[in-house]
């Protein structure tokens, strides 16, 4: 029972990473029917910003909230300035061409990106200094949890809960549905599908950014690849969801979390990324919309 | 009814006079390659070789991706399971290497055909994903080692030489020779697939699935057989491999080897052989010019797909058949 | 003499709650014309989705020439002898019109992966009887000059032509023409009548889903009219030009777009 909790616990705080990061890719196949691979590398770029940030600034001397607040807002910030970047470089051109060229134009951004981070930052593990503020646990009923996994859970449901009511009741949330369905009968209805395109890779990549530094403060270290770790899970939370579906894409993050940290604790750790990818084929054989059903009529 | 004339008098077929008429080009070319390893030195001579390799697999996604249309991410799975099947039944059963050749083909090309049956219906992102996810599946599962057979990390060493009679192929230009035997063989096979009823049947597939189905096109059974087929020559590619380098790891077929295999398909045009080709040339050749560049070989590969699919999305050298499908036309 | 080529008995097809296709028999003459006429969203689509393969019915049964098709894949029926158009133009566009033509063969050849890569006699002459038919089947349309050009690169009317080349190519027993006449102009749809005339005159039978009533009434020995999902008459032209129930429930209400003047 204390195993299955504590893996519960872990679960629900990667899963919430896995959550933060699949929103990116859910908003961005919902309104372009893009698989943006490069979006990984985002969350990988804003991770190793963070590290530079906390070893080569005196930001850390704001105390742990402060401190932790700044680093998250200016991560975010710069990751949103890429995303548009990557937008405008490598797939608005492709905006008319098939369905192929974009998803060539993403692996080769991809490519780049995860390259570029190395050469920067360089081939080895990179490791989060230690935050002493941060540093805390408890033990709750024979299980620990630690301040950061707090921080991850929390952060990560008041940004979900912030995404869903902008998407959900504002006007630019109806806009950016509407473009969903159907971008051009959006345009039509005066639209500006390029704002909603750009709205859309800013905040992917700032909430993956947040994810990043999260993931660097939890499990301290960090390497150029996980990018693409990352990625293919947060894809499958993505699919589990029913691609496009933002909701889906929270509860997909979380779901696939908890199965992956029980499938570590109970079976085989060394196997876990094989749970993981045959649960994405199975429930695609079995069930293609996803869990809660994919937005056909009404993606995002 | 004589069997030439069907094939002179059919001038509407897109490519039927692509070849003959250049004939002349290509004997020329021929005899390059036959002069090459005795003028390059072993240096060069291997590399020839490996671009060899990368040739058949890249004619080996073509199949799939080139001349069907289905976006299969995860090719190096195949690769893999060819070089591991030479691998494990010459270290593990002391089977010769030679006769691993073709078993590993067929081995590859039945996981092909079982792996993929389950997911041939799934539209074109979701087996792109799938596919991914096949490939990290077989690369974690090589890791771990199962029943000690794959070595784990460090892989199967000690694979033997092939034995053709009294000749070990051991040498550089005997690889040279044997992969260039094999390449010959393979684009002559793909060729007359290319210009059969197989051949248009996958391109009809390619072009407009339910047209294709409704034309009377068993459209699973083609596909899968381009899956078997692709897989099988794979695998083949991969048997080479094993016996070229005598070790082989995990980390020889990770996802990024099958997006630089995509990209060879994708870089020369699609279910274009010429294509294969020069893409496998760009992908391997030219990282070795740059060598003096090697940290940033990688950066110029992602940079170029991004440059490509912006300004040639058709690849270097398109197929005739295949020009619209990357969204432009291209003038000829 | 009017044996059935087809024939559908209690045809039913439910989407969700919604009743599409309910208990419809209706059967096509041999070697006549025949028409499925009906307003908008009144089945004639599932029908032609069902008879196809596309989608299989919840129940019924469908007898193409004595045998019984029900529920087969779409391959498997055009081999029996049932080819179609699309009412959305479902071409190969980057392949030429040959090329496009040669796709109905598909099914009369065998040649495999071994007696393509061996060029068997047998193979090589299967290739020249594929271009020999599909030579033909482009003649019948007009269309032979065009061979080389790219399917996409033909104007519309002649798209809809090369359309039904390819599955004249299919050596049906039946063609199934979806709207044919749809986006044609006058001339073109003229064209298109004599066109079909002349096929029926080679004994294929026609099964025809128009709106266009000049092309239906002119044309058809024998219409069947659904709506709602429900058959609501069948018979010759002059029977249903008769039919109280289809003139209250389809003709009557498109009286704008319709006057039996045209028809005779």
């Amino acid at each position: 029972m204390e195993l299955f909790l504590e893996q519960l616990v872990n679960g629900l705080t990667v899963g919430s990473v896995y959550s933060l990061v699949a929103l990116g890719y859910t908003m961005v196949y919902g309104v372009m029917r893009l698989i943006n691979f490069a979006h990984g590398e985002l969350f990988m770029l804003g991770s190793y910003f963070g590290f530079t940030l906390l070893v080569s600034t005196n930001i850390g001397a704001l105390g742990a909230g402060w401190g932790l607040i700044v680093i998250v807002l200016m991560a975010a910030g710069a990751m949103a300035l890429l995303g548009i970047l990557v937008e405008r470089v490598a797939y608005a051109p492709l905006r008319e061409s098939g369905r192929l060229a974009p998803v060539v134009s993403a692996l080769g951004v991809s490519i780049f990106l995860q390259n570029a981070a190395m050469l920067i930052w360089g081939s080895r593990y990179r490791a989060y200094p230690v935050w002493a503020a941060l540093d805390r646990r408890w033990q709750v009923g024979g299980v620990h949890i630690t301040l950061m996994q707090v921080i991850i859970l929390g952060v990560s449901i008041v940004l979900m809960l912030l995404l869903y009511f902008i998407i959900q009741r504002t006007t630019l949330g109806a806009a950016i549905r509407a473009t969903a369905i159907d971008q051009d009968t959006a345009r039509l209805m005066g639209i500006d599908v390029n704002a909603i395109i750009r709205f859309i890779f800013i905040i992917g990549p700032a909430l993956g950014a947040v994810a990043g530094v999260m993931v660097g403060l939890y499990y301290r270290q960090i390497h150029f690849t996980m990018g693409w770790t990352y990625s293919l899970k947060a894809f499958t939370a993505a699919i589990m969801g029913g691609i496009g579906n933002i909701p889906g894409a929270m509860v997909g993050g979380m779901l696939l979390g908890i199965l992956e940290m029980l499938g570590a604790g109970y079976i085989s750790a060394a196997w876990k990324d094989v749970f993981v990818f045959i649960i994405l084929i199975a429930l695609l054989i079995l069930r293609p919309t996803g869990l809660l059903g994919e937005r056909v009529a009404e993606k995002v | 009814m004589t069997a030439g004339k069907g094939r002179l008098a059919m001038e509407g077929v897109s490519d039927a006079k692509e070849f003959p008429r250049r004939g002349l080009i290509y004997g020329a070319l021929l005899l390059v390659l036959l002069i090459f390893p005795f003028k390059a030195g072993p240096y060069w001579t291997d590399v020839a070789t490996f671009f060899g390799i990368y040739v058949l697999l890249g004619l080996s996604l073509n199949i799939i991706v080139g001349e069907v249309g289905l976006f299969n991410m995860g090719h190096a799975a195949f690769y893999a399971l060819g070089a591991y099947t030479t691998a494990i039944l010459n270290t593990v059963c002391g089977i010769p290497t030679i006769w691993l050749l073709p078993v590993s083909g067929i081995v590859a090309g039945g996981f092909g055909y079982i792996l993929t049956r389950p997911i041939i219906h799934l539209r074109g992102d979701y087996l792109l994903i799938v596919t991914i996810g096949l490939n990290e599946i077989l690369r974690i599962t090589l890791i771990n080692d199962p029943w000690g057979l794959t070595g784990g990390p460090n892989g199967v060493l000690g694979i033997k030489r092939m034995r053709l009679g009294s000749l070990v192929i051991s040498r550089p230009i005997h690889f040279y020779f044997f992969v260039l035997i094999i390449s010959i063989l393979a684009i002559f096979v793909l060729l007359r697939l290319q210009r059969s009823r197989i051949g248009r049947a996958w391109n009809y597939i390619r072009e407009d699935e339910v047209a294709a189905e409704a034309m009377g096109i068993d459209v699973r059974s083609m596909k899968l057989l381009a899956f078997v087929l692709g897989a099988g020559l794979a695998g083949i590619a991969g048997s080479i491999y094993a016996t070229k380098m005598m070790i082989i790891s995990p980390e020889s077929f990770t996802f990024w080897e099958s997006v630089v295999l995509f990209t060879i398909v994708i870089l020369g045009g699609m279910g274009s052989i010429p294509g294969v080709i020069v893409g496998s040339a760009v992908m391997m050749i030219l990282p070795e010019l740059l060598r003096n560049f090697m940290q940033y070989r990688m950066l110029f590969f992602g940079a170029a797909m991004v440059v490509m699919m912006v300004f040639r999305p058709q690849g270097l050298w398109p197929s005739k058949r295949w020009q619209l499908e990357m969204g432009r036309e291209t003038e000829e | 003499m009017e044996r059935p080529l087809l024939q559908i008995v209690g045809i039913r097809k439910a989407f969700g709650g919604l009743l599409a296709v309910n208990d419809v028999d209706f059967w096509v003459p041999e070697g006549q014309i025949a028409s499925l006429i009906g307003p908008n969203g009144a089945g004639k689509t599932t029908v032609f989705n069902l008879i196809t393969g596309i989608e299989s019915p919840d129940a019924g049964k469908i007898m193409f020439a004595g045998q019984d098709i029900t529920g087969s894949p779409p391959h498997v029926i055009t081999r029996a002898g049932i080819a179609r158009t699309f009412q959305t133009l479902r071409l190969f566009p980057n392949l030429t019109c040959l090329e496009n033509v040669m796709a109905g063969q598909h099914v009369r050849t065998k040649a495999g992966v071994f007696s393509s890569v061996f060029h068997t006699s047998r193979q090589q002459e299967e290739e020249w009887q594929i271009y020999e038919a599909a030579r033909c089947c482009l003649d019948k349309v007009g269309l032979w000059h065009l061979r080389a050009e790219l399917a996409k690169n033909l104007s519309y009317g002649d798209q809809r032509l090369l359309e039904i080349a390819r599955a004249l190519a299919t050596e049906p027993s039946l063609l199934i023409l979806d709207e044919p006449a749809s986006g044609l102009n006058n001339v073109e749809t003229a064209r298109l009548m004599g066109l079909i005339r002349q096929i029926r005159e080679e004994g294929i039978t026609i099964l025809l889903i128009e709106h266009d009533m000049d092309v239906v009434m002119g044309i058809s020995e024998w219409i069947t009219v659904l709506d709602n999902g429900r058959k609501i008459g069948q018979g010759t032209p002059e029977d249903i030009q008769q039919n109280e129930e289809v003139i209250v429930a389809y003709l009557g209400k498109e009286e704008e777009d319709f006057s039996w003047n045209s028809c005779n």
